[in-house]
């Protein structure tokens, strides 16, 4: 056992050091000779375009792949280590806590803390001690709920917070946080940093593996960039030399990107498409009000953007719209070219030329399991079959075509979807919907959980679609995007549409302050 | 538990997996199962002393597991779709009922009658597909209580076995077609034509689906292994075709009627918007409901469809045991499940195709005949079909996690 008081074996030395860490899967080489030092007590940022091998690495430290199934040595506190399970690396103070979180949404707050860990003697569980270490580690963590709450009834935010209790609870020291804000609003991931912070300075050693680069210009002792499988570069962020987000991008991509959103002149016809009053009720608590006679139109050609922050009700607006796929008491009139149209099923929505990409390609996007081709067909199956036989053969052909137009890297459209990146799995999501030749496009979140360099791609083509003269409506938490890619921006609060602004007009705060505006008491 | 698998982020990086993979990983499950079959019919025409492959033999392994091929089929496409049906067992033995009635107590034209056991089935399958699409029960639960429903509209129906078929009606599962046009030799000549004129077809519809896949550049299986395994394949039909030339029954009715079930539905499953349908379904449901499939109707048809498998497996069961039993199709649930479980179907639905329902359910008959050849007590044929079942799932999942980890 080590010593918990000088958690590193020499005070000096990094707390963790990998070295020329080589892992192959088959022929394909993820990972070709990592070598990277993490010093004690520091937030240790890493970061690199998906599939770049950040998860394989860290997959590697926390013992998932076991020791023989990579080249190369990892040392943590001065020791050699050879970690053949989770479990092995967790009784090291190693804790890893994954963008798709693991809890158990039936089980209570104190229960998931504990769970695999539980507090008990000889079998039985001592829910005392449970309940009470509980609640002394949800203060820790500043989440303030009743430790017998089950997590189901969570938000994602205090979920993660839940997650780094659990971590505490096996008294972490080095913890691992994948993508620990992708899904949280800002106040969420305001919250996180600063318990992040406070972790570091209780001396937890943190790796924080993120996509966002001003979290990780705010947060982070150091950072190292990952590019295809090697170390492009660690760096120290308070170091002489400053470290700015082009410098980290052009890391990244290893190419320098001067502008993160391609140009574009926009040609702006006719108003195309018209939503009235547009009123949602909650599915199960019909007197909740989600939407609330929201109106907002889209004209040919334009890019019109919906900002909100999570919970506001943008993606129960879309998907409402959407073939009713959300909400009770839907009421309101929806408009195309001035005619009003009836969305009620999905198939109808989508025959009324109206195309939604979900914010969540894997659970409502894609079918992961599904060749490539057959996702791209999905939604226009009529468009490759004749009175209901397909023809396989165009259905490649198409398949093909988008993968080229969309540059989907692949090497064949009859993989699976899940052998893809999440950059080119978003493309194949954008495929399918292109494919259904929709007059407007409602793309919610389409660059969530997605690298810079694809998020360029995703932009250029949401700015094909506007340039062959649809409407494109995008949904985002993310204020540049939105200022970079569109038109006009609604904003969008308590699900109430609190303002309209034109890119020119639209600032940052000024989004912020509309898309925080309190409903009136009146 | 992390879901992230290690070939994900293998095929992340740009070098992406290579086509020999790609291509590889699901045809080397069905060679897989192919192998396994094989290996299982050598080892009974071995230990019964070459019994088993007698002629005569292979036309009745057919005629008494026409149930299992026909009812796997349905159930393949249950599964694939995400279900389970517990209750086409007793589906069978309820519209067997119903015919043994209706030919016996009624004296109707067997003709009418195998169309009344169709509707019945239908019908029967709509009552299930009602529960499961439009009130959203899950079907293991609605088929749990069909299986107890119609075991019981069995018993009641049938209350006393009806036995003393017509014969027409005894034909369709006791009678071939020896004779019809002559022979060769002693080769039935309709055995050999029809023989001949499927691997023709099979050699055929091979080419052509390769010609189109190479044509787009989809990755085609190496051509060593296409050449392969066409010849053996046709091999197999011809070895069988020759078997049967030699019986005998010459070709029976059911092997004509399973043979046009099978080709039909594997048409369906791999050529047409429902059978892609029902694939998405499997895979993930949001995303087909978000797709636009009518989620529901898939659901109802999907069932009302079993309903007519089981009417098909009623009729040809009833016309093969000669009789109306109330404990007819007893188990037949599980064996079409084991059929497609040892096909390569995934518990979680999205995965499986006709063709290798139709080589688990042949495992199952094959087990079925050689173990009663060797005249196995049947406590024991249940053990060991259930350690098949067992050593199968275990082989595949064991192949790939070893593929997976590399």
């Amino acid at each position: 056992m080590t010593d918990i008081d000088s958690p590193s074996g020499s005070p000096a030395g990094p707390i963790l050091e990998m070295r020329d860490i080589v892992k192959k899967f088959g022929v394909v080489t993820a990972l070709g000779g990592v070598s990277m030092a993490v010093e004690p007590g520091e937030i240790h940022a890493i970061c690199g375009e998906n599939g770049a091998g950040k998860s394989t690495l860290m997959n590697v430290l926390s013992g998932l792949y076991p020791v023989g199934s990579y080249d190369g040595e990892i040392w943590y506190e001065g020791e050699l280590m050879g970690f053949k399970t989770l479990r092995d690396s967790e009784t090291r103070g190693i804790v890893i806590i994954h963008q798709e979180l693991a809890l158990s949404p039936h089980l209570s707050i104190a229960e998931n803390i504990y769970l695999g860990n539980e507090r008990s003697h000889r079998g039985v569980i001592d829910w005392r001690a449970t309940r009470a270490g509980a609640a002394e580690l949800l203060q820790r963590v500043g989440l303030r709920e009743n430790p017998n709450t089950r997590v189901s009834e969570l938000g994602v935010g205090k979920q993660q917070l839940v997650e780094i209790a659990k971590a505490l609870s096996k008294d972490v020291r080095l913890l691992i946080l994948d993508e620990p804000t992708a899904a949280l609003n800002d106040d969420d991931s305001a919250h996180l940093l600063g318990l992040m912070r406070m972790l570091k300075r209780e001396g937890v050693t943190q790796i924080i593996i993120s996509h966002k680069l001003n979290e990780i210009m705010a947060i982070a002792d150091s950072l190292t960039v990952i590019r295809d499988g090697t170390v492009v570069e660690t760096v120290a962020m308070n170091g002489t030399e400053p470290v700015t987000e082009e410098r980290i991008i052009r890391g990244m991509v290893g190419r320098s990107l001067d502008h993160r959103f391609p140009p574009r002149s926009p040609h702006i016809g006719e108003e195309l498409f018209r939503l009235e009053d547009w009123t949602v009720h909650h599915p199960t608590d019909p007197g909740r009000v989600i939407v609330d006679r929201a109106s907002l139109s889209v004209r040919e050609g334009e890019v019109v953007g919906i900002a909100g922050l999570m919970g506001a009700g943008r993606t129960e607006l879309a998907m409402s719209l959407f073939g009713r796929q959300y909400g009770t008491g839907v009421s309101g009139h929806a408009y195309k070219r001035g005619v009003e149209i009836f969305p009620r099923t999905v198939r109808r929505a989508i025959r009324d030329g109206i195309a939604y990409v979900s914010e969540d390609r894997k659970k409502f996007g894609l079918n992961l399991i599904g060749e490539i081709r057959h996702n791209v067909t999905a939604a226009a199956l009529g468009k490759v079959s004749r009175r209901g036989v397909l023809d396989k053969g165009l259905e490649t052909k198409v398949a093909q075509d988008y993968r080229e137009q969309l540059r989907i890297r692949t090497s064949s459209v009859q993989s699976p979807v899940s052998q893809l990146s999440g950059g080119n799995q978003q493309k194949v999501s954008l495929s399918k919907w292109m494919f259904s030749d929709p007059d407007v496009l409602i793309l919610d979140e389409p660059t969530r959980g997605i690298d810079v360099g694809a998020k360029f791609e995703i932009y250029t083509i949401i700015n094909a679609l506007a340039a062959q003269g649809r409407g494109v409506i995008v949904i985002s938490s993310e204020l540049p995007e939105l200022l970079g890619l569109c038109d006009r921006i609604y904003t969008l609060s308590q699900g109430r549409i609190t303002g309209e602004q034109n890119r020119a007009e639209a600032t940052q705060e000024s989004l912020m302050r509309l898309m925080t505006m309190e409903r009136t008491s009146a | 538990m992390s879901q992230t698998t290690p070939g994900t982020q293998a095929a992340d990086t740009p070098t992406a997996a290579p086509k020999r993979f790609a291509g590889m990983a699901g045809g080397a499950r069905q060679y897989g199962i192919v192998a396994a079959l094989v290996v299982i019919v050598l080892f009974f025409q071995v230990v019964t002393g070459g019994r088993l492959l007698q002629p005569n033999n292979v036309t009745s392994l057919i005629q008494q597991n026409a149930y299992v091929l026909i009812l796997s089929v349905g159930m393949l496409m249950i599964i694939v779709a995400g279900h389970i049906d517990l209750s086409v067992g007793s589906i069978v033995a309820a519209v067997g009922g119903v015919i043994g009635i209706l030919l016996v107590d009624y004296s109707l034209n067997p003709w009418l009658v195998v169309i009344i056991a169709f509707a019945v089935g239908a019908l029967i399958g709509a009552w299930q597909g009602f529960w499961v699409a439009f009130v959203g029960i899950p079907a293991f639960i609605v088929t749990l209580a069909g299986m107890l429903i119609f075991r019981g509209v069995a018993l009641v129906l049938v209350g006393y076995t009806r036995a003393g078929f017509p014969p027409q009606f005894l034909d369709i599962s006791n009678a071939g077609l020896a004779g019809l046009t002559g022979f060769v030799g002693n080769l039935d000549a309709i055995t050999l034509t029809a023989g001949i004129v499927a691997i023709a077809g099979f050699l055929l519809i091979s080419l052509r689906s390769r010609r189109l896949n190479t044509r787009h550049g989809a990755a085609a299986e190496p051509l060593l292994l296409f050449i392969a395994r066409v010849a053996i394949i046709s091999l197999l039909l011809a070895v069988i075709t020759y078997w049967i030339a030699l019986s005998a029954l010459g070709l029976p009715f059911v092997l004509i009627i399973v043979g046009v079930v099978v080709v039909a539905y594997a048409w369906l499953m791999g050529n047409t918007v429902f059978g892609r349908n029902i694939y998405a379904m499997g895979g993930n449901l949001s995303a087909a409901k978000l797709s636009g499939v009518d989620t529901r109707k898939m659901n109802f048809y999907l069932f009302v469809n079993m309903g007519l498998l089981c009417g098909l497996t009623a009729i040809i069961v009833t016309s093969r045991a000669g009789a109306a039993l109330a404990a007819a199709g007893q188990n037949y649930e599980l064996d079409a499940i084991a059929a497609c479980f040892i096909g390569g179907a995934a518990v979680t639905g999205g995965v499986g195709r006709i063709f290798g329902a139709i080589v688990g359910a042949l495992v199952m008959g094959v087990l079925n005949m050689g173990l009663s050849i060797l005249g196995v007590d049947p406590s024991w044929q249940f053990i060991i079909k259930g350690m098949v079942l067992l050593a199968a799932v275990a082989f595949d999942l064991v192949s790939k996690m070893r593929s997976g980890q590399r």
